[in-house]
């Protein structure tokens, strides 16, 4: 009797179970069909993935762009955040996803070239990434307490020569803007830092202010939030910050980098050239929106209007510029 | 203090008021369902207060964070499986209650020491958040070491039945926690040049797994032939009968929020922790300690009343220095910048009136959660304890994979679910439970982070191993630590010593019996 009925309640229970599986392998299957049939690019929802968590400052821009991004391509945008790995997760599924053009993907620079250089997998290679705009720099600058002996960068690095090793230097993680900043400020003078990695730039502020480091590279926004705190020393644009105009920048100073994480938008390699354009343009219309330049550098961005082929240039300038310095320093 | 004025003449509006029922109401629902995190409520929740005026975004905003972390007790205990990461030391006692046919009466003492840590967690926010973040800030990488170290000694407190199956069940979640990009020099670790692994396990599909799947598979492979999976007994008078038995503890519902609010502005540490350590604590103190995990009304008080009070916690920092204490309050802050307001001194002097709008229609919400929490708890419970193994394994099996998937809108997420349950599963067979994995796995990466980060810094300072020993907050992270590890053996004398006397008091849950 027991037996029986117990037999007959696993039954159910199996059914059930297969309605469920059932159910999920009928979703797969209608997603897979709508992405066959096609006119003309775009004809249906964009998928924009955010490789970053939700609130970040890939995600805030995004958000302002997706309005003016609908109203360029005539259809609905959707954000999608797939974080992991430094962005790796997403990257990696865009380099061996569809090529249609409906998945587009937010594009970090340092991530997206320095990833693949020193990981042994990092489950795409650059060039897998079709490069479509590059519309925002934030730039990294070096700053240190508002009560610090150093004035300048000058006495900063003449302490640091003199005492290689002793002066601490927060930022946000390894293998990022940040780290790349210093090693290239290390590689120019000749001097040695203890770079101390946090896991975002919000524990890398906190680090800092609470004085458990000497110096910080931080984005242009922190910088400029948190300034009355801080002695500003350098910046790593090409010319002076908007925000901050009387920080000199690194090449002012004789070192010749520029530091910052640039964003942009990629597709997957083998996609389309008109739908690339397509995008491109419709990018470049949201990017040339005064208003949207107004709130972006309010937060404390640079914006851009820079399209494909000059992103792609772009990309491959500062991959031999990269290369370069981790060689250098015995990264590679 | 016109502003403050304004303020509270704001929230009383009717819309507002509405907003925060709103939020709560759907934050208790995301927070329900395992897998859909506070943070992603209010992720989801940002792109529609687009259009919204900044007031009514924020006050919607701060009712779904508090519903959340709240919502979270419910799956919590009703199926064993923290429906937010905030509520894992829930699932210690309210499934035990469950089980019971208690789970009506556990999910009253959730919510009514959710409300109440959570005013407190708000009355710090109101009164003393600039003096607060300055001290969190005195936080640096050896007291993060340190405070994991001490973390990981919750694990005597959450294996009563064997602690060396507790360590070696909290070793397995450290080394979980090693897979994937090491937090500080970017190796990846043990990830056997597959992608998937690149990224390490991620807390919430871990979680699921190890709660969740076991429990839906020792549902389906229970002898026993039962109806429904959990059972019901209704009671009359809930709500009068539990308040008289939480507010007779007047010192757990305090402490627990301190510890809770504390832990919360530690930029870092969040909520996650907030329970456990809470309920580490209200192990130690209790006079009962036996009764922790066999469905202690304390254990519960405790683990809810430290989580609620995290959510004020975690935005001390982020409202005074734009550092978000907690995951979810990362995304408040995305929030607050597309409004643009910018965290610091001006969100007091600028913008005053709204800040303090968001502060009050905090105190609301925690007020709104208690009738909300209790009608909606009862409901739930009525359903979930209602419903056949047939129906609620299968449904719960379902929202398992979803809420893995959606954490990231990740597939190697759900495989990842599967596994660990797979190990949970066979893990309880011999003995080992859920919790110090877990707790080993959230700890781990910290542990590891606090410790390479101090060792630079004192490698710098010329001072590799002093750095870790001559801070005063390490050293009192250091005596804590000393004696939460000491404390079995020290309790076994005490207990000796008052056997008689707690042979004589009699189970809470025993006395109640008897108006079933």
């Amino acid at each position: 009797m027991g037996s029986y009925s117990r037999f007959r309640r696993a039954g159910r229970l199996a059914c059930a179970m297969l309605v469920v599986v059932g159910m999920l392998v009928g979703a797969g299957a209608l997603f897979a069909r709508g992405a066959g049939e096609d006119a003309e690019y775009p004809s249906r929802a964009v998928t924009y993935v955010i490789p970053f968590d939700a609130g970040g400052q890939s995600d805030i821009t995004a958000q302002y762009q997706r309005e003016g991004l609908e109203r360029a391509l005539g259809v609905d945008v959707v954000i999608r955040h797939q974080a992991g790995g430094g962005g790796a997760l997403a990257w990696s599924a865009l380099a061996r996803g569809s090529t249609d053009g409906y998945t587009i993907s937010g594009n970090n620079i340092p991530h997206i070239i320095i990833q693949p250089l020193v990981r042994e997998n990092a489950g795409y290679e650059t060039e897998d990434l079709r490069p479509v705009y590059l519309f925002q720099t934030t730039p990294i600058g070096l700053a240190v307490a508002a009560n610090s002996p150093f004035d300048t960068l000058d006495e900063l690095i003449e302490h640091a020569r003199a005492n290689p090793g002793q002066i601490t230097v927060s930022g946000s993680g390894t293998h990022t803007g940040h780290h790349l900043a210093i090693m290239q400020l290390q590689y120019l003078s000749g001097t040695q830092f203890t770079y101390i990695p946090a896991t975002g730039a919000a524990p890398s502020v906190a680090n800092f202010l609470g004085g458990h480091t000497q110096a910080i590279l931080g984005n242009s926004d922190d910088l400029v939030q948190h300034r009355d705190a801080m002695k500003i020393l350098a910046i790593g644009t090409t010319e002076r910050f908007h925000a901050l105009p009387d920080v000199p920048t690194f090449i002012e100073l004789g070192y010749d980098f520029t530091a910052g994480i640039d964003r942009g938008v990629t597709v997957a390699r083998d996609t389309p050239e008109e739908v690339v354009r397509r995008l491109e343009a419709a990018f470049d219309a949201v990017s040339r929106d005064p208003d949207f330049i107004a709130r972006m550098e309010a937060l404390g961005f640079e914006q851009h209007q820079i399209g494909a082929d000059e992103f792609a240039a772009h990309i491959e300038r500062k991959t031999r510029e990269i290369t370069t310095v981790l060689r250098e320093l015995g990264e590679l | 203090m016109p502003s403050l004025l304004e303020a509270l003449l704001t929230v009383g509006h009717p819309v507002n008021l509405m907003l925060v029922a709103l939020g709560v109401g759907a934050g208790i629902v995301v927070g329900a369902l395992p897998g859909l995190t506070a943070t992603m409520a209010i992720a989801l929740l940002v792109p529609f207060t687009f259009g919204m005026n900044v007031v009514h975004a924020l006050v919607l905003l701060g009712g779904i964070y508090c519903g959340a972390i709240y919502g979270g007790s419910y799956a919590a205990i009703l199926i064993n499986t923290p429906g937010t990461p905030a509520a894992i030391a829930t699932t210690f006692d309210g499934f035990a209650l469950a089980k019971k046919g208690h789970a009506y009466r556990a999910i009253v003492v959730a919510t009514i020491a959710s409300a109440i840590g959570g005013l407190v967690g708000v009355a710090f926010l109101l009164f003393l958040a600039p003096p607060l973040a300055r001290a969190s800030l005195q936080f640096g990488p050896p007291e993060f070491f340190w405070l994991t170290v001490f973390g990981l000694t919750i694990i005597a407190t959450i294996s009563p039945r064997s602690t060396v199956k507790g360590l070696i069940g909290g070793a397995l979640g450290l080394l979980i926690g090693t897979i994937g990009i090491a937090p500080v020099d970017g190796r990846v670790r043990y990830a056997f040049r597959t992608i998937a692994l690149q990224n390490g396990i991620t807390l919430i599909p871990a979680l699921i797994g190890l709660f969740c799947l076991p429990e839906i598979l020792d549902m389906i492979a229970s002898r026993f032939h039962r109806e429904t999976a959990i059972p019901y007994r209704p009671q009359r008078h809930m709500l009068r009968r539990v308040w008289r038995l939480v507010a007779r503890k007047p010192w757990l519902l305090l402490r627990s929020s301190v510890i809770g609010t504390v832990i919360g502005i530690i930029p870092g540490a969040g909520a996650n922790i907030a329970g456990m350590v809470s309920y580490n604590e209200a192990v130690r103190v209790s006079r009962k300690p036996h009764e922790f995990g066999e469905g202690s009304l304390e254990g519960i008080t405790a683990s809810e009343a430290a989580n609620n009070a995290g959510v004020g916690g975690s935005l001390v920092p982020l409202l005074t220095l734009g550092i978000p204490g907690a995951p979810p309050a990362a995304v408040l802050l995305g929030a607050l910048l597309l409004k643009g307001m910018r965290p610091g001194a001006e969100l007091f002097t600028v913008h005053a009136s709204v800040t303090y709008t968001f502060m009050f229609s905090l105190v609301v919400a925690n007020i709104v959660l208690l009738p909300l929490g209790i009608l909606l708890g009862k409901g739930a419970s009525k359903v979930v304890t209602g419903l056949p193994t047939t129906v609620l394994a299968p449904l719960v099996f379902f929202l398992s994979v979803i809420g893995a998937f959606a954490i990231q809108n990740n597939v190697g997420d759900v495989y990842v679910m599967l596994a660990m349950g797979l190990v949970g599963f066979l893990g309880r067979r011999v003995g080992f439970q859920p919790g110090p994995i877990v707790l080993g796995l959230i700890l781990g990466a910290m542990c590891e982070q606090g410790l390479v980060q101090s060792m630079l810094m004192g490698r710098a300072a010329g001072t590799p191993v002093a750095i870790f020993f001559t801070r005063p907050i390490s050293i009192v992270l250091i005596a804590l630590t000393v004696l939460s590890a000491l404390w079995p053996v020290l309790a076994r004398v005490r207990q000796r010593h008052t056997r008689d006397e707690a042979a004589a008091h009699i189970h809470p849950i025993v006395e109640e019996k008897r108006d079933d």
